[in-house]
């Protein structure tokens, strides 16, 4: 997918534009200042060393969930329910997390995440098999499959994987040895982040179940015809996109929170399918996308503290910006050419 | 005396066509008009511009002495305009009666009274000869039922122009004939018609007035009497055409495919062909005739491994191809042009390069270890374009930028360049223009003197009695006639479409 | 006019069983059966109404993911009408015209500027949530709520007459005339005839003179005013402050029923009662004092109900055949 730098990125800036003007003009209706709660997102969200540390370790959570469900997408599918597999891969790698005893760092952490991938990927996988033999639709199942793995992993945290003698539920803490490590303060999420997203872009590109995948999620028929298999396909898609949602989770555990508690972690799976819409399902474009809505994000309690406006305006915030960036009036106007994003519309299998 | 239909300066251009060149028309009542012109000519959206489905950039329509609105189809239909379209506008869940009176319904306050509606059509089948089940659901239905109903649907209301768009396509010879039949009673009640077709043996038989069209341009206006077929199709396509192919005689070899007792069902779990039994040789090419919808799409996907056999075997040089695997067959040389380019054939969003190798990607030189080798494939890509003469600036163009014919000509290019012992094709030159449509039969011809065993599935009878050396008739999901390509008589095969006996 | 008389083999049993089992448990203790039975109604008829939402608009052509989110800014705008002018009816109002004005937009998205309707539908639900998100305001509450009636004669039918017409909302005793009704819009009417063509194929209705973005802009908005009918009801009913998260995932649920009910209104309204009474038999469950299993596995019940279904069934579905296309008019 090639990117007329001029005009397509235009489409994105202008919609953060509009969404900015709409947004100051809610907060000056609420009696607040506009500018003041504008300057608390960039000096916490960028200015400040700790700001930007936290940013871009939002960011690299962002980048991943936003993977996962670009993963998707470029087959053909909306994995639209990568929340509840954010969950599973997140309990799954905080019970390696804080079981595995005695493993130096550079095991542990990849055996978590493979695990809490595994998870995920049976989840999505699933999803990719229902749709496959029985020809149901992925934006159901894996809508159904969220409730049912949260109530799954609510059980787990309050039985098996409680801590005890803690007045909230919640995991034992993840070992040290499964913590992601720092570097200068600067979070080592972040670079595996991109580094996923140059992989999965490269096997795209320039790789043969790349091209399968891309092909099935453009043609079915043309793919049949030309000799892919599309059942295959379909579950691959969906088993890697549950994979990447759950490595999201297990990121997410190791990095950021240290243990589990499933409330943490509303929010990732969503955000993860705005970051992709922005990015028009392309690997790399997720990347600024990410670094700007993990700025946000990391600035939105301090919003409420210095400028006393509600934390969810950067909900509403990112709303508009998805709305202005993929509904074709926008672009019209800056008679921008780039193509519009579809799955494979409609219930046919 | 006063024109019925005036089309004045009318233009409409689409991106990177224009297909109507300041086009003026006049037809009068009673009087039936061919348009003729070849594929991509601009006929269709002329004819969709006075049905008001298309907006015109310019000019006017004005029908019995008034203007028109342009782009307004419940407009036309009030100005007396029917329309018999190209593809069908059916409804295919829906039953007949529905499809028929869809738009104008009988009924009393909201409710549609489903009485008086079959009543009304019943009626209307008798009147015009054309019988039709008010209760079956269209899907169900023949294609040349389904053309009946198109018809009635047009005819239904008072109309004083019927505007035809390729009638024939889907008819048997025979039923070609009863239509023309129809087409001139109504002209003789004083209805005006205007015809679009590239048959011209239809032409010569009804039409009183020709205009061709080229390129969306109008290049003439002549009549029967003063011209023949010759004279039509160089003014069709502005140079002299050789209206049949050239070929020598075929050398037939050792049977490169062999179909043994095959059924295939359709989408609907219905049988489309049924114990089904053929030899195709090396070095000929073998024609089945026979009017859409008889199975040949069906015996087409299964002989290609895209559809499930039910029973049967499908042998290529002799050993077994696997069921529901387009690759496995694809690699024992066996090549499929699909009948739906769109839909089958190319993935119009891909680069004509990622086009031409697509269903070769994962083999080499294209890939290897699971790695593409653009080098590799875009080297092919180069030489493929020059070769097949593939109209375009660049072969990184996206496929979707080609016209129709070039379009062909790409998947034509990737299945005839691949050493194939078999080569399927299926309608190959359908919205093709004429001069692709010689290329691409020069290329069958090539290909089966090169020793490939040529199965050609084509509702053209033209091109099946010009390109085959043996022609077998497929009525029903059954073969019911193989004939010599020398012999074969055109109203002899056009009956056994038809399911008659010869 | 025609309806297919399209009842399954598979669908003749189950309903026969599901009657036996009916009548067998309103024999063994008519109270609770009663009273699961009216739970399953109460439970079901929302979802019911939210899945016509889905059928208005997926008959005409155009998928609706988006019908989560318009309850929800419905309910929310109804909510805080109705807070502030202390009037419930009017927060219903304003709710339904809540619903007509979100499923305009998506009618724009999908109709006009030709969007996949899938992300359309999806970018709705986002919208949605980041506007109530932020305009929700803490200690709003509403004066009254919905009175809990019985229907006078219908009430008193032995067997049906308990479970249906008693100690019910308004929402269920409406949603008994409207689904019928869409019902009838759907499968005798002109305006229905016209409807389904465009949903079958766009092209047979506009080569007929009927205007197909017509058509699909008033289905569209006329199920975005039930959507809105809905979230506002639902809202309405318990006194209280509003809750953010009231959908829980309503709307997805509504679309598998769709689904499931082959998308014909008295089909998914079984689909929804269905759904109700597995929710109210596994709250039933819970008071049984059923205890060696655990509370999340009785609440993941109906969902995992839902995919069981959808699996066995769904393969062989037929969605309208031109639901998810936009519809190119000029063609070469």
């Amino acid at each position: 997918m090639k990117f007329k730098i001029t005009r397509d990125a235009l489409v994105p800036i202008a919609s953060v534009l509009v969404a900015l003007a709409i947004g100051a003009i809610l907060i000056a209706a609420q009696g607040h200042s506009p500018m003041q709660a504008y300057h608390v997102l960039i000096v916490k969200g960028f200015q400040s060393t700790s700001g930007l540390q936290a940013t871009l370790s939002k960011a690299g959570i962002l980048i991943i969930s936003g993977l996962a469900i670009t993963f998707g997408l470029r087959a053909g599918l909306f994995n639209i329910g990568a929340q509840g597999q954010v969950l599973s891969g997140a309990l799954a790698f905080t019970y390696i997390g804080y079981r595995l005893h005695g493993i130096p760092m550079w095991i542990h952490i990849p055996i978590a995440l493979i695990f809490g991938a595994a998870c995920g990927a049976l989840v999505g996988g699933f999803a990719g098999f229902l749709k496959a033999t029985r020809g149901v639709h992925e934006v159901i199942s894996t809508i159904m499959l969220n409730s049912i793995m949260a109530a799954i992993v609510d059980y787990l945290t309050q039985n098996q994987f409680r801590l005890q003698g803690q007045p909230n539920t919640r995991t034992p803490d993840i070992l040290h040895s499964a913590r992601l490590p720092h570097i200068f303060g600067y979070p080592t999420g972040f670079i595996i982040a991109v580094l996923l997203a140059v992989v999965i872009n490269w096997v795209f590109k320039r790789t043969t179940i790349g091209f399968e995948l891309d092909t099935v999620g453009r043609n079915r028929s043309a793919s049949w015809y030309a000799g892919i298999s599309v059942k295959k396909s379909i579950v691959l898609g969906m088993l890697v996109s549950g994979a990447i949602a759950g490595f999201t989770g297990g990121m997410f555990s190791s990095e950021t929170t240290g243990y589990f508690v499933p409330a943490f972690y509303s929010g990732i799976g969503f955000d993860g399918i705005t970051i992709a819409l922005l990015g028009r399902a392309n690997p790399i474009a997720l990347i600024p996308g990410a670094i700007f809505i993990g700025g946000m994000r990391s600035a939105q309690s301090a919003i409420q503290f210095e400028a006393g406006v509600s934390p969810d305006i950067i909900n509403l915030l990112l709303a508009l910006v998805l709305f202005f960036a993929t509904a074709p009036f926008l672009a019209k106007l800056i008679k921008s050419n780039a193509k519009t994003l579809t799955t494979t519309s409609g219930w046919g299998s | 005396m006063e024109a019925l239909l005036r089309i004045e300066h009318l233009s409409k251009s689409f991106p990177g066509v224009k297909a109507n060149d300041d086009i003026s028309i006049e037809v009068h009542k009673g009087e039936i008009v061919a348009l003729l012109g070849e594929n991509g000519a601009g006929k269709s959206t002329l004819v969709k511009s006075v049905f008001g489905l298309v907006k015109p950039d310019s000019g006017t329509i004005t029908i019995k002495g008034e203007e028109i609105e342009p782009g307004d189809t419940a407009a036309a239909i009030r100005h007396g305009v029917g329309m018999v379209h190209q593809h069908f506008q059916l409804v295919p869940v829906m039953s007949v009666v529905e499809n028929i009176v869809l738009g104008d319904e009988p009924h009393k306050g909201v409710f549609i009274t489903k009485k008086a509606a079959r009543e009304e059509v019943i009626a209307l089948s008798a009147r015009y000869g054309l019988e039709v089940d008010p209760d079956a659901f269209v899907e169900d239905l023949p294609v040349g039922i389904q053309q009946r109903i198109e018809i009635l649907k047009a005819l239904r209301k008072d109309i004083d122009l019927l505007i035809l768009d390729e009638p024939s396509a889907v008819l048997t010879p025979h039923e070609i004939d009863e239509l023309l039949e129809v087409i001139r009673k109504l002209a003789a009640s004083g209805v005006g018609i205007l015809f679009i077709t590239h048959k011209l043996h239809e032409v010569m038989a009804v039409a009183d007035r020709v205009v061709v069209l080229r390129n969306g341009k109008l290049v003439g206006t002549t009549t029967p009497k003063e011209t023949n077929e010759e004279g039509l199709a160089q003014m069709m396509v502005g140079r002299n055409v050789v209206l049949s192919v050239e070929k020598g005689p075929a050398r037939a070899k050792e049977v490169a495919l062999e179909i043994k007792d095959l059924s295939v069902k359709d989408d609907r779990h219905l049988d489309a062909v049924t114990h089904f039994s053929l030899e195709v040789r090396a070095g000929e090419i073998l024609g089945i005739a026979g009017v859409e919808g008889n199975g040949q799409r069906e015996l087409v996907e299964a002989i290609c491994g895209m559809r499930h056999r039910q029973t049967g075997t499908v042998n290529v040089s002799g050993k077994e191809s696997p069921d529901m695997d387009p690759r496995g067959v694809h690699l024992m040389g066996v090549s499929h042009i699909p009948e739906d380019r769109e839909k089958d054939g190319l993935v119009s969003s891909y680069s004509i390069a990622d086009n031409l190798t697509l269903n070769q990607f994962n083999l080499k030189p294209f890939s290897v270890k699971g790695i593409r080798d653009f080098n590799a494939r875009d080297e092919y890509a180069d030489r493929l374009v020059k070769e097949f003469d593939i109209r375009t600036p660049s072969y990184q163009n996206s496929a979707s930028s080609l016209s129709g014919g070039n379009k062909q000509k790409v998947v034509v290019a990737r299945e005839l360049t691949q050493n194939s012992h078999v080569i399927v094709a299926s309608q190959p030159t359908r919205g093709v223009d004429v001069g692709s449509i010689e290329f691409i039969h020069k290329q069958l011809i090539s290909a089966r003197d090169g020793g490939a065993a040529v199965l050609l599935v084509s509702a053209e009878l033209d091109e099946i009695l010009s390109l085959s050396d043996r022609i077998a008739v497929m009525f029903g999901g059954k073969i019911v006639a193989i004939i010599d390509g020398q012999d074969a008589d055109r109203q002899y095969v056009g009956r056994l479409m038809a399911g008659l006996s010869g | 006019m025609l309806k297919r008389i399209n009842i399954k083999p598979w669908q003749l049993i189950l309903g026969v069983v599901l009657l036996g089992v009916w009548i067998y448990c309103y024999i063994a203790n008519t109270d609770i059966t009663n009273s699961v039975v009216a739970s399953g109604m109460r439970f079901g008829m929302p979802l019911a109404l939210a899945a016509m939402v889905g059928i208005m608009c997926e008959r005409s052509g155009v998928i609706n993911i988006g019908i989560e989110g318009t309850m929800l800014l419905s309910g929310f705008t109804g909510f805080y009408v109705a807070s502030w002018s202390k009037n419930i009816v009017a927060g219903l109002m304003i709710a339904i015209l809540t619903g007509i004005l979100t499923s305009f937009v998506h009618a724009m998205m999908t109709i006009q500027w030709k969007m996949d309707q899938i992300i359309a539908g999806t970018i709705i639900n986002i919208l949605a949530s980041g506007l109530t998100s932020f305009l929700y305001k803490q200690g709003s509450t509403i004066p009254n709520s919905w009175p809990i009636f019985d229907i006078p004669i219908l009430g008193q039918i032995p067997f049906i007459g308990h479970a249906f017409f008693t100690q019910q909302g308004p929402i269920q005793y409406l949603g008994l005339i409207l689904i019928p009704a869409i019902w009838v819009m759907m499968y005798k009417t002109r305006w229905g005839l016209r409807t389904r063509a465009v949903g079958e194929n766009p092209g047979s209705a506009d080569t007929a003179g009927v205007s197909v973005i017509k058509v699909r802009m008033i289905n569209v908005m006329f199920g975005g005013a039930i959507g809105g009918f809905v979230g506002g009801f639902i809202c309405l009913e318990l006194v209280g402050s509003f809750s953010k998260e009231f959908t829980a995932g309503s709307g997805f649920t509504a679309l598998a029923l769709m689904i499931f009910g082959r998308w014909n209104p008295m089909g998914a309204f079984a689909a929804a009662i269905l759904f109700g009474l597995a929710q109210a038999l596994s709250t039933q469950l819970q008071i049984f004092g059923v205890t060696n299993i655990p509370n999340q596995f009785i609440t993941m019940l109906p969902y995992v109900f839902t995919i069981v279904v959808l699996a066995v069934s769904a393969g062989k579905v037929r969605p309208p055949a031109a639901a998810g296309k936009s519809y190119e008019k000029e063609q070469a």
